[in-house]
């Protein structure tokens, strides 16, 4: 009975790391790009662990696999804000649609928005 | 004391990755959790008491599956973002206000924001977080704390302060 659950969790995760590779390729500024593939590939890459867990049980390979999945959910967040936090002060600019840039206003001197270009 | 604590930790880990008595894994796992708790020690709890004490424990069990509903939401949030033909998003960077005071409370608040719908934690500074927002709704500090931050607060509080 747990066999099928943990296959079916192995899936869901599989499905969500694509997703946040077809996120990658299709959201436009580096910050928007961070937020699918952190989401996505750490909800993804912890299903995958989790599924693991299922399929063995209390053996060396699935107690492994818990562990990794908790590491991952601790350090995957910080590694997408330690990139955020580096392309914010290297100057990197937001897509022309964004709205509001409070960091830029506080810290940089003026919104770190990209101009649209004119058209000529 | 906390170099003692931080010890003991990390050698039920050791315990857990090996899942051997072998006198050979013993030894080994005994070095490298002394280096480690030589080099990385100080940066631990000051007060690890508070590992003992039951409430603590018994909010953060009720913490994960909170936790783990909002991830499998903010999944859900970016999978409609990323597959909708006119990919909808409305991005920037607000900033909130929180009401932790300890150190590690405000890390877990970051990394719980960053996991959740929309919402990725770009800097904190003092009672200050930035957040970049995939679909910005308000960028008033007070409107926005309370939509992004607050239901993390109150286990939060009750776990580490």
């Amino acid at each position: 009975m747990i066999s099928p659950i943990g296959w079916i969790i192995i899936w869901i995760g599989v499905f969500f790391d694509i997703l946040g590779a077809v996120g990658l390729v299709r959201f436009p500024d580096v910050y928007n790009r961070l937020q699918a593939s952190t989401k996505c590939v750490t909800l993804g890459t912890f299903g995958i662990m989790i599924g693991i867990f299922l399929l063995k049980g209390f053996s060396p390979m699935g107690i492994k696999a818990l562990i990794c999945g908790g590491f991952l959910l601790l350090t995957s967040p910080v590694a997408a804000h330690a990139l955020m936090k580096g392309s914010l002060h290297f100057g990197t600019k937001m897509w022309k649609g964004s709205v509001v840039d409070k960091y830029g206003e506080d810290k940089l001197g003026g919104e770190q928005i990209e101009k649209p270009k004119e058209e000529k | 004391m906390r170099y003692v604590i931080y010890f003991i930790i990390g050698f039920c880990l050791w315990l857990l990755l090996t899942l051997s008595v072998n006198l050979d894994h013993l030894v080994a796992g005994i070095i490298v959790v002394l280096l480690g708790t030589i080099i990385f020690g100080g940066y631990f709890t000051d007060k690890p008491i508070k590992f003992l004490q039951l409430h603590r424990l018994f909010w953060l069990i009720i913490y994960i599956p909170v936790f783990i509903w909002c991830m499998v939401k903010a999944n859900i949030d970016v999978a409609y973002r990323v597959l909708h033909p006119e990919r909808p998003i409305k991005p920037g960077i607000i900033k909130i206000k929180t009401t932790l005071k300890t150190n590690i409370a405000k890390v877990f608040l970051a990394n719980s924001i960053t996991l959740t719908p929309g919402t990725m934690t770009c800097e904190i500074d003092g009672d200050y977080l930035y957040i970049h927002w995939i679909w910005v709704q308000t960028s008033y500090v007070d409107k926005a704390s309370r939509i992004i931050a607050r239901s993390f607060e109150k286990y939060l509080r009750r776990i580490f302060e």
